[in-house]
């Protein structure tokens, strides 16, 4: 290519900058970048974040249609008849539990200390693995008693509700899982940290909308029952 | 590897984890945050498994504002919420999103209440006898 533009124009191409450009470049404005270069952590954290707000968007529906039903009992059991508080309780303080050692892992992968961050990463795991436990125990105590999400609105829309959230936290697990398994792998690389990043906003993201589920869905709903 | 390179990598490096640890708030932020979640889930449960006010209706609005509160903690602490972060993006993104949400809940109850009250009761009855 630069061969056959030297044939064409020889002089041109051989001949260094002209006067005017000389003038043109000692006039030209230097520009300083003072923005952050090359660290595409920032544009991910926004683009997850949008993700996140988005979600909300799927939970305030939820929320939504919950409200609308939550009345509608169809001569069937009201929250006071099905919900127990002591196991939401406890419950809430397992997934507050999980957002704190969470936040104590990123900690530790801020202080480059691998085993540490497994370890809470893994307490966290578990606090998470506690939570679905209890929620699985839950619906398979009341679909038992015959309270299953089509016995009226009531019900399908608490089911709804209720297990979208508990599959975020599935997937919140399986998300952990599979980074307990690449931070040995590979280190901690931006990648990893990237990733890091991202799972702990998901992860207390959960925890924001359990709070509005305990309180819209079971403290509202034995208050008013 | 030069010399000059591994300086450049280890200022990039710090460079990473300066900004990273001003989004990750200290030990203590996590506690402050903690113990104020603790307190503000701590207490609605309290109103309601021991019915502390009479009216159910106080009691609702009570947990509710306590919950936008601890909303508000988890945001601050748990999430790293400023005016800041992304330059300004993330809380335009939330106000936006705090708009939708309080549209779509308001507007849907508001509706199908207004709806409800303006509808005939039916008797078990007539349900009944429904085609």
């Amino acid at each position: 290519m630069t061969a056959h533009t030297e044939t064409l124009h020889p002089g041109t191409a051989r001949s260094g900058p002209t006067t005017i450009e000389r003038e043109a470049r000692k006039e030209a404005p230097v520009f300083y970048d003072t923005d952050e270069h090359g660290h595409a952590e920032g544009s991910t954290m926004l683009g997850f974040w949008l993700y996140l707000m988005s979600d909300s968007l799927i939970f305030a529906v939820l929320f939504a249609t919950y409200g609308v039903l939550s009345r509608r009992y169809a001569a069937g059991p009201s929250p006071a008849d099905l919900f127990e508080l002591p196991l939401i309780a406890l419950n809430t303080a397992l997934l507050l539990f999980s957002s704190i050692t969470y936040g104590v892992a990123m900690l530790e992968v801020e202080k480059r200390r691998m085993g540490l961050t497994l370890f809470w990463l893994g307490v966290t795991g578990l606090f998470g693995l506690g939570f679905l436990g209890i929620e699985l125990y839950e619906f398979h105590h009341l679909i038992e008693e015959g309270a299953g999400p089509w016995r009226s609105g009531f019900l399908s829309a608490f089911f709804a509700l209720v297990g979208t959230h508990g599959l975020h936290v599935t997937f919140g697990i399986i998300w952990l899982v599979t980074l307990m398994f690449q931070l040995p792998m590979h280190g901690f690389i931006p990648d990893n940290h990237r990733r890091l990043m991202c799972l702990g906003m998901f992860w207390h993201f959960l925890d924001v909308i359990w709070i509005g589920v305990f309180t819209f869905v079971y403290l509202m709903g034995v208050l008013l029952a | 590897m030069s010399a000059h390179a591994d300086s450049e990598h280890a200022s990039d490096y710090q460079d990473a984890h300066d900004e990273a640890s001003s989004r990750h708030g200290s030990f203590k932020d996590y506690l402050i945050g903690f113990a104020l979640a603790a307190v503000l889930t701590a207490i609605p449960f309290w109103i309601v498994i021991y019915d502390v006010f009479r009216n159910p209706r106080v009691g609702a609005v009570v947990i509710l504002i306590f919950a936008f509160v601890q909303i508000v903690v988890h945001m601050v602490y748990f999430l790293h919420m400023n005016s800041k972060s992304e330059g300004g993006w993330t809380v335009l993104a939330l106000i936006f999103t705090s708009i939708l949400v309080v549209i779509t809940l308001t507007g849907s109850l508001w509706v199908m209440d207004h709806l409800d009250s303006n509808m005939m009761t039916m008797t078990p009855g007539q349900m009944r006898s429904m085609p």
